[in-house]
């Protein structure tokens, strides 16, 4: 038993998987004591409408960001670099997610 | 207010890009035959469904007061959420008892037009909670047996009977989860939360010993392989928040069992003034606009 009381829960990320085979998507943030009952909570609060099959929970302040001033050395240097791209595939139509 | 109309706005799978997420729903009854099965008392099967109906709708307002005055806006959110899964079953076991029942009333006529003494729910659903350690403490019991006894119904011989009960078997374990871990982080916190949470099973312990109350209805059903024993879930419900205790570092309440049973129980329509309070607030509108459609 510990007599601490923290008087704010910790912000958590919140993220939801809604089919099998797709990628869990980033839906949100909100605030539990810890993992367990952020898990709990994201159910309740994401996934009421059959929105998931599967959660995580991330603590937020162990989120590492790219910084904004860093946009343009960051990102801007992949704009005209088409050959990244496989374009030159044939995607079939039975293939939905890509 | 037809689960008819609701679900097949949501269920249409053809038009399923309308909706960003949340599709594929589905109706808990869909192609269930709803005739009540030959063997089977239905007046009986009535005023079982009405039991357990009016234990979900009775515990679910409860639980709808807590909204707006839970302690953090993600726990009121949950509070809600299990308040509609309870309301959810109250609504299907009240149609099913009024159509086992064959005398024209619906699932409205029996939630907003029957006095207290009609209503069939065990106390346990009715009691005030002093504060959110009462509340939850509470929860636990009422989710642990009712979980207890709609796992059972699940084998029901009536059709309809063991739909409702499969779809809450799913949400009740829910609901025991996370009044189980409420009671656990409640009981092994703070000095202060562990008083209060002891103080609130204390509270709650004289009124199991009503859950488990022998009464001829379900007893007579259990034998045409429809109901469960009202005796039946006792050794689950008492395992689970023996364990449930443990964890908490909780002792064993000393309360003893049966208080609430004095003058009659619940399930013969002997309720307290709690109910009274309930159904001014629950059946107030309806009752001042017979008929009204919103």
């Amino acid at each position: 038993m510990s007599d601490e009381i923290r008087h704010e829960w910790p912000l958590f990320e919140v993220f939801v998987r809604a089919k099998r085979g797709l990628n869990h998507v980033h839906v949100g943030s909100l605030r539990a004591a810890d993992h367990r009952m952020a898990v709990h909570h994201a159910r309740d609060l994401y996934t009421r409408r059959n929105e998931g099959v599967s959660i995580w929970v991330v603590r937020s302040d162990d989120v590492t960001a790219s910084e904004p001033g860093d946009r343009d050395a960051f990102f801007a240097p992949s704009a005209d670099k088409v050959y990244r791209h496989p374009t030159h595939y044939r995607i079939p139509d039975s293939v939905p997610h890509i | 207010m037809s689960f008819d109309d609701a679900y097949a706005a949501l269920t249409d799978h053809q038009d399923d890009t309308r909706w960003a997420y949340g599709t594929g729903f589905s109706d808990p009854l869909a192609g269930v035959p709803t005739d009540v099965p030959g063997g089977v008392d239905a007046a009986d099967l009535t005023a079982y469904c009405l039991m357990l109906g009016d234990d979900a709708l009775i515990m679910s307002h409860r639980l709808q007061q807590w909204v707006t005055r839970a302690p953090e806006l993600e726990d009121e959110m949950a509070l809600a959420n299990i308040a509609l899964d309870l309301l959810g079953q109250a609504r299907l076991l009240l149609t099913r008892a009024a159509q086992a029942e064959g005398a024209g009333r619906d699932e409205d006529d029996l939630a907003f037009r029957r006095d207290a003494a009609d209503f069939r729910h065990v106390r346990l659903a009715e009691r005030a909670d002093a504060d959110f350690a009462h509340l939850v403490a509470r929860l636990l019991v009422f989710v642990t047996w009712r979980l207890a006894v709609l796992d059972g119904l699940r084998g029901s011989r009536d059709p309809v009977l063991a739909a409702i009960a499969a779809k809450g078997v799913k949400e009740l374990t829910y609901h025991r989860e996370y009044a189980a871990q409420w009671v656990v982080r409640l009981g092994d916190g703070t000095a202060e939360s562990h008083r209060r949470m002891r103080a609130a099973m204390h509270a709650v312990w004289p009124a199991i010993g009503e859950l488990f109350r022998p009464h001829p209805v379900p007893d007579r059903l259990a034998e045409a392989g429809v109901a469960v024993p009202a005796a039946a879930a006792r050794a689950e419900v008492d395992a689970v928040l023996s364990q449930v205790l443990a964890a908490a570092g909780l002792p064993p309440p000393t309360a003893t069992d049966g208080g609430a049973t004095d003058g009659g129980a619940g399930r013969d329509g002997a309720h307290t003034a709690a109910l009274d309070e309930i159904l001014a607030e629950m059946q107030g509108v309806a009752r001042a606009t017979p008929g009204g459609l919103w």
